[in-house]
């Protein structure tokens, strides 16, 4: 079994289809809805953790594709300027995910990205202002 | 018979490259199998640090004179307005003051601007008078084109500081930075064991006259900080367990290092800037090698209440509980995290370490202690 989290962006004309229907029972996807933004007209967003196998997995993520629904993997949709991280630990103090920890017993910040959510918390806890993310603007 | 050192007597064996210097934490783990005795015989002198945000920070800036000269009584540099009131080319430019047109942009962005060499733009106003004729001075300014740019941080290095949590139901940002409602996490600052004034809790060497590393060069300790609080409660191992004693702290922004002073900002309280302060504590008897052998379990301090009004007290924790990544509060475990980096502070200890080592730096007794 595969874990992976994607962001799907769909045009306007696609959010009225029952896309997670068809994963679910085409694909055999146990899906978790972590984040959303969708509005009728308008361009929509799901945060989604797919777990299946390789094989269905692959299918699926081509119906997203071929059905014109951008597919980003989460660790695409933000980004740190970690270069010029002071490894304060401020951003730690607001991941739940644990894609932001400290490591022990260097003290330096640890960034998995893969783990995010985009809950955009980290953007307001960083002093230095050091990330950036798609889904959050 | 208690072995006894002098500043004199340390200092000739820098000189000599004989002195033994170690980071208080290399001497907290030389003390889980050491004496103070054998310490205090074994070890001169022993390097603290910390890097975190400090407000109370500022600069003293010298434009030097246009021509026609101006009496600036009105100055603002990258649009962030200084204090004028001090003669006719004078200013101070406190850390958290704001842009008039950003308000992530602050003092400390033009602190931070300078030490690096990068141009600020100098916009300043005089009603004009006989001896200083001209109304406006407007240029580009570096360190390089003014006459003297000095650090001067009324309030720095706390000796401890609060633990902030938020029981009320709303997020809650602050200068501990965001405070997650129901206790969803914890925020502490300084460095525990590696922190300067917990080192020396008495301030028996830490004083007016002190020679420290500050923002990555040679500085002083000038006074006692603002807000500077010798009353605060002291658990048994001599710690107090709040906010206590401060520093006020003076050093030349020429020769700082932008590795050492970094501009931040508080989402929803506003700017404020990193400094990194190293202090070297001399082990003059068994009694110092004793306080600087502090660890963090040794080190107590105070959770309160950010999330309501009055900042309500709610519990004592240590610094290995919050630097372990959760602590216990009634009976829920809440995450930690720090604000302070104590990744810096280290590196500062060891720069700070090699710079006595290799004699540039030499100890200073205090000219006076830091009595209120």
């Amino acid at each position: 079994m595969y874990t992976r989290r994607y962001v799907l962006t769909f045009p306007p004309d696609k959010v009225n289809e029952p896309l997670t229907f068809h994963l679910i029972k085409d694909y055999n996807m146990e899906i978790n809805i972590l984040k959303a933004d969708i509005n009728a007209g308008k361009e929509g967003k799901l945060l989604l953790e797919f777990r299946t196998g390789k094989t269905d997995m692959e299918k699926g993520l081509k119906y997203l594709k071929d059905k014109g629904i951008e597919v980003t993997p989460v660790s695409k949709q933000i980004s740190l300027r970690y270069e010029d991280c002071v490894h304060c630990g401020a951003c730690t103090a607001v991941c739940f995910t644990d894609a932001l920890t400290m490591e022990k017993p260097s003290w330096e910040l640890n960034f998995k990205p893969e783990k995010c959510i985009v809950c955009g918390l980290c953007l307001k806890a960083c002093p230095l202002n050091l990330f950036k993310m798609e889904f959050y603007n | 018979m208690g072995i006894k050192k002098t500043y004199e007597e340390i200092n000739e064996k820098i000189k000599k490259g004989k002195a033994v210097i170690l980071t208080a934490e290399d001497v907290t783990k030389m003390a889980l199998e050491k004496s103070p005795a054998e310490i205090a015989r074994s070890v001169d002198v022993i390097t603290t640090a910390t890097f975190g945000p400090m407000c109370s920070s500022g600069i003293f800036i010298n434009f030097g004179h246009p021509d026609p000269p101006v009496r600036m009584e009105k100055i603002m540099l990258n649009q962030v307005p200084a204090y004028a009131g001090i003669a006719a080319v004078d200013a101070y430019m406190g850390a958290t003051a704001e842009s008039v047109t950003d308000i992530k942009y602050g003092g400390a962005h033009v602190i931070e601007a300078l030490i690096k060499g990068e141009k600020v733009e100098l916009q300043a106003w005089g009603k004009g008078t006989d001896c200083y004729p001209g109304k406006e001075d407007i240029r580009y300014i570096d360190k390089g084109s003014v006459n003297e740019i000095f650090m001067f941080n009324p309030r720095n290095a706390y000796q401890n500081y609060s633990v902030a949590v938020n029981r009320s139901d709303s997020v809650k940002y602050t200068y501990m930075g965001v405070l997650l409602p129901r206790l969803g996490n914890a925020m502490y600052s300084t460095s525990g064991e590696l922190s300067p004034l917990l080192n020396d809790p008495d301030l028996r060497t830490i004083g007016i006259g002190t020679r420290i590393f500050l923002g990555g060069t040679q500085g002083y300790v000038t006074w006692n900080g603002t807000q500077f609080n010798p009353e605060v409660g002291k658990n048994q191992h001599g710690i107090p367990i709040n906010n206590a004693a401060t520093i006020a702290v003076i050093g030349d922004l020429k020769k700082m290092s932008s590795a050492y002073i970094k501009a931040a900002y508080f989402e929803k309280y506003g700017v404020s800037l990193f400094v990194g302060i190293g202090i070297p504590i001399p082990l003059l008897d068994e009694e110092i090698a004793a306080r600087v052998s502090v660890s963090n379990r040794q080190i107590e301090t105070t959770i309160f209440d950010y999330g309501s009004s009055g900042k309500p007290q709610l519990g004592i924790t240590n610094y290995e509980d919050l630097q372990s990544g959760s602590i216990h509060l009634n009976g829920k475990k809440i995450r930690t995290a720090p604000l302070s980096s104590i990744k810096i502070a280290r590196e500062i200890a060891r720069v700070l370490k090699g710079q006595i080592s290799s004699g540039e730096f030499l100890i200073s007794k205090p000219v006076q202690q830091l009595i209120k």
